[in-house]
């Protein structure tokens, strides 16, 4: 960030907003792009001295193959990359710096040993491909991870390899189709409800399902009922997120469960809110068959300004011979247990990655995993939904709460109170950049209108939270007071809100050379 | 907060979970370590594996062992960096969004192509993703494929299943290149698949396939699992390609046994409405000044569901940091220095191995840093290898669950990390099964 004291001479006043004073300046404020920083003849690299004769690319390769540059990199110094990165790197929001409550994405904080273990040159520099003899620590490690995560959701089989829980939703997926087949049963529909994340239907149809969406109930639960008028013999499964989006725990489960097996479907579980539950309930107790976990959120691993994630798969026995090849196993040898990748799987879905997955999160997962235990990650769950509810019960009063009950880790407002003064959900979150916060998912579950969602996770304290809770009640003060002060929000970035639909009516993807910058 | 709440509990909290789905027990996982405890066992855990600083490496197949620039890892160990989220909100994700955007520039220049996405999960899927592309744009269902990873095979193979592609594929001839590729394809294929170089390592005729292909309405899609070969290969799309996706773990990336890893994904412009994954574009913003924002997400699952281009949500945003800080730091003339060390290195393993008694090499074709090596007959590749394991060195990959038509045989790799001593040893080790 800035000089402090350049921050505070543009925090808004009740004045409006202060003067910007010399800050627009700022060195760190102007980085340009990489490309633009170029000189010619910068190196920010060395080799050594080559030890083995030198070859002609042209002449070995062939003239036409081969390239003498790699025009269009840059060329910069060492110091030049580290300030370039360094600088934009302070145009970013993180965890690090503070609540961050993207609803349904978990940003809890990331533990630094997580990060240490990740390193050690045994993880970090290791080859899928070596003979399981020389990887006996990182297998054993995948082994033990798989069965600590079916024993925290209850399921008999887990997977580790998807790299993200929308590949772990299109292998869940996968395999239900493929436990269909094996019984030479085509069926071609997949359940989702209204208020599921996107990828549930995207998962879907990338199988060739076709999607049918079921509404959820006035009280934002779904309901049998609901199931029941919409199940049929020619559908898959049933794709569920427990707790919802709306962040109430599904009280019908077990009977909308009941409805679809006895339909012959199965019950797809998306483990996106699985924080909630951590040693509370287990899906697999509540009739889930199939579920991806998202380490990214759950287990602590960092979110990477994007991914890496990791999205393993856990299943019932039934769906156990179709998870993805190979997997790691373990024998007992005279000389103790040994571990090895099984890639004998007949009825296997395939592979999915390349190798065996983003190990490096499941590296930091093991190590949460390891740090909490069974009672730390109880209190994962229980902090998670005390935090939650504490919010809502907090904010209630003032901004509109369209299923006012229990939540579990996370709540749902709408901009609804604030219509008369026309400031949105939009104009809500952008205001609360100046307050220094990440905003909360906005405008997502579909079915709320103008929804903010917020879940605070369990690494908030409680002067964290009330101090939150004083920005959301200020900005809805501001939108009666100043609303012109709310919708022309942020103030204190260095960029004004950007313009999303120039970016989409004439893309411009990368830099070219000699455009006006 | 109890009382704010009005709750007496916390377990009043969970009123919503029915008794009966209640657990009712605490987890069966090891109970909780101190972060001293833990860092001793998973360190415990750690050394029992064999490390590219612990042995001499030649041991690639799509996962390289190259020399990562200290400045990455400081870099990318910036907190602001690894614990933000996808740039949701632009005005506060800048530093995410600026990155993404060098890539992508980055990415294009590379690869000779007009549009990059902000990244894939790895190059399997990259492929795979790349092979759906080809099918909605050409309304095909047939790929073929040629001197393609067995495991991105596998994992084409998988995300083919539910809409239904086909795979065809290209045998290699005599000198180790794709042989009559123009005979596979028809009026039913929607691309070819040709990786370069090759899995076994031979350099491909790019612009060959982009003929073959292209007589028949078909797209090209170069595949690639090692992304420092662009430091010395022509861009495949200057050669006719028309997607170029992979694997760019060499840019920075630490093999982390396999990952995280890095796919990449290209196309001309005319694809970009069919292109799958993040992309970030410029704008401006209100007083005009330049910025950048996620864009086309109507092409993307949260918006259009189940008619997205794909399911994929996130990126692989750290590793695109890495990669593009490796990139920065080698930049024009340092990436190529950096590739033709690595050919430099190869080609002087492939000279000691034919110099050497009971060794052959089966195929004649170009490679970048990695080769076939044929071993003695009577010679095992499970001896091979062990031999090398004796001198300290893992000597490369085990043929036969592969490619079982060569005989004993062995990919090796040799890289900026292998010295002309190690090298020595290597194929000594190797030739010490004839006899």
């Amino acid at each position: 960030m800035s000089d402090p004291n350049e921050r505070t001479n543009q925090l808004p006043g009740a004045a409006g907003i202060a003067a910007v004073g010399n800050a627009a300046t700022h060195v760190a404020f102007e980085e340009p792009l990489l490309f633009e920083r170029s000189r010619p003849g910068r190196v920010g690299w060395s080799l050594p001295a080559l030890d083995v004769p030198a070859v002609d690319p042209a002449f070995h390769l062939g003239g036409e193959a081969v390239r003498e540059t790699c025009d269009g990199l840059p060329e910069l110094s060492e110091v030049d990359v580290v300030r370039h990165f360094t600088r934009i790197s302070t145009w970013n929001y993180s965890v690090d710096h503070g609540l961050y409550p993207l609803g349904s994405c978990t940003m809890k904080y990331n533990p630094k040993l997580n990060e240490a273990a990740a390193r050690l040159p045994g993880f970090a520099l290791s080859h899928p491909l070596q003979p399981a003899a020389l990887a006996q620590g990182v297998l054993q490690l995948l082994f033990e991870l798989e069965r600590q995560l079916a024993e925290i959701s209850g399921m008999d089989a887990v997977t580790l390899q998807p790299a993200a829980g929308s590949q772990g939703e299109l292998a869940g997926v996968m395999m239900i189709r493929a436990y269909h087949e094996s019984r030479g049963d085509k069926r071609m529909k997949v359940l989702v409800p209204d208020s599921a994340h996107g990828t549930n239907p995207a998962s879907a149809a990338m199988n060739g399902y076709e999607v049918v969406s079921v509404p959820s109930g006035a009280d934002g639960v779904l309901h049998p009922e609901a199931v029941a008028a919409a199940m049929s013999p020619e559908v898959a499964c049933l794709m569920l997120t427990n707790p919802s989006t709306l962040g109430l725990f599904e009280t019908h489960v077990a009977e909308i469960a009941k409805i679809v097996h006895a339909g012959g479907g199965l019950v797809y579980g998306d483990g996106a809110n699985l924080n909630a539950l951590l040693g509370v309930a287990r899906p697999g107790d509540f009739g889930i068959d199939v579920m991806h976990f998202n380490l990214h959120k759950t287990f602590s691993t960092p979110h990477g300004g994007g991914g890496p994630g990791a999205g393993p798969v856990g299943v019932k026995g039934m769906l156990e011979p179709f998870l993805p090849a190979p997997l790691v196993r373990r024998r007992s040898t005279p000389d103790g247990d040994a571990y090895f990748l099984d890639d004998e799987r007949p009825l296997s879905i395939g592979r999915l990655h390349g190798n065996l997955g983003n190990v490096g999160m499941l590296v930091r997962a093991f190590a949460y995993i390891r740090s909490l235990g069974p009672d730390g990650l109880r209190r994962c769950a229980e902090l998670a939904v005390l935090n939650a509810n504490y919010v809502l019960a907090r904010l209630r009063d003032v901004y509109h709460v369209p299923y006012d009950r229990r939540v579990m880790h996370e709540c749902v407002l709408s901009d609804a109170k604030l219509a008369p003064h026309h400031v949105s959900t939009m104009d809500v979150a952008k205001r609360l950049i100046d307050y220094g916060y990440h905003p909360p998912t906005i405008y997502f579950p579909l079915i709320v209108a103008g929804a903010l969602m917020i879940e605070p996770t369990e690494s908030e304290s409680l002067e964290g939270l009330d101090q939150f809770v004083a920005a959301m009640r200020a900005i809805v003060r501001e939108a009666a007071e100043d609303p012109a002060l709310v919708r022309g929000a942020p103030h204190t970035t260095r960029l004004s809100r950007l313009d999303e639909t120039r970016a989409a009516r004439k893309p411009v993807l990368r830099w070219t050379p000699g455009r006006d910058t | 907060m109890l009382d704010a709440i009005g709750v007496d509990s916390l377990e009043a909290l969970f009123e919503d979970v029915p008794r009966g789905l209640r657990l009712g027990r605490p987890l069966d996982v090891p109970p909780a370590a101190s972060e001293l405890e833990v860092m001793r066992e998973l360190g415990a855990m750690a050394a029992r594996n064999a490390h590219a600083e612990s042995h001499a490496w030649f041991l690639g197949a799509g996962t390289y062992a190259h020399f990562v620039p200290s400045a990455i890892d400081a870099l990318a160990g910036r907190a602001e960096f690894y614990t933000s989220y996808t740039p949701y909100q632009p005005e506060i994700s800048q530093g995410t969004l600026q990155t993404i955007f060098e890539w992508q520039t980055m990415v294009c220049a590379l690869t000779g192509l007009e549009v990059a996405n902000a990244s894939m999960y790895d190059g399997a899927s990259a492929t795979a993703e790349a092979a759906l592309m080809a099918m909605r744009v050409t309304k095909r269902s047939k790929i073929v494929v040629a001197g393609l990873h067995p495991h991105y095979r596998d994992v084409l193979r998988t995300y083919l299943d539910g809409p239904g592609g086909t795979i065809e594929h290209a045998s290699y001839g005599a000198d180790g290149r794709t042989r009559d590729l123009a005979g596979h394809v028809d009026g039913d294929t929607a691309c070819v698949v040709l990786q370069s170089p090759a899995f076994l390592g031979p350099i491909e005729d790019v612009r060959a396939a982009a003929e073959a292909a292209r007589a028949q309405g078909a797209l090209l899609v170069v595949s690639i699992s090692e992304a420092l070969s662009l430091g010395v290969l022509r861009a495949p799309g200057e050669l006719g390609a028309d997607v170029v996706c992979g694997e760019a773990q060499s840019f920075g990336i630490p093999m982390g046994f396999g990952g995280p890893h890095l796919g990449f994904l290209a196309a001309r412009e005319k694809h970009l409405r069919q292109l799958p994954g993040r992309l970030c574009g410029e704008t401006v913003d209100a007083n005009g000044k330049r910025g950048f924002v996620l864009t086309l997400s109507t092409r993307e699952q949260h918006i259009r569901r189940e008619r997205a281009t794909s399911n994929i949500c996130t990126n692989q945003g750290l590793m695109l940091l890495r990669a593009t800080i490796f990139l920065a730091l080698l930049g024009r003339e340092g990436l190529a220095a950096l590739a033709r060390q690595n050919l430099a290195k190869a080609a002087y393993l492939r000279e000691r191995i034919a110099r050497t008694p009971g060794l052959a090499l089966p195929f004649a074709a170009p490679v970048f840093h990695e080769l076939v090596v044929t071993l003695a007959p009577g010679d095992s590749a499970e001896r091979a290898l062990a031999r090398a394991l004796d001198d300290g060195i893992v000597g490369g990959l085990d043929l036969a669950p592969y490619a079982p038509e060569l005989g004993p045989a062995l990919l090796v790799c040799a890289t900026e990390l292998a010295t002309r001593e190690s090298i020595d040893r290597l194929v000594a080790a190797l030739g010490r099964g004839a006899s």
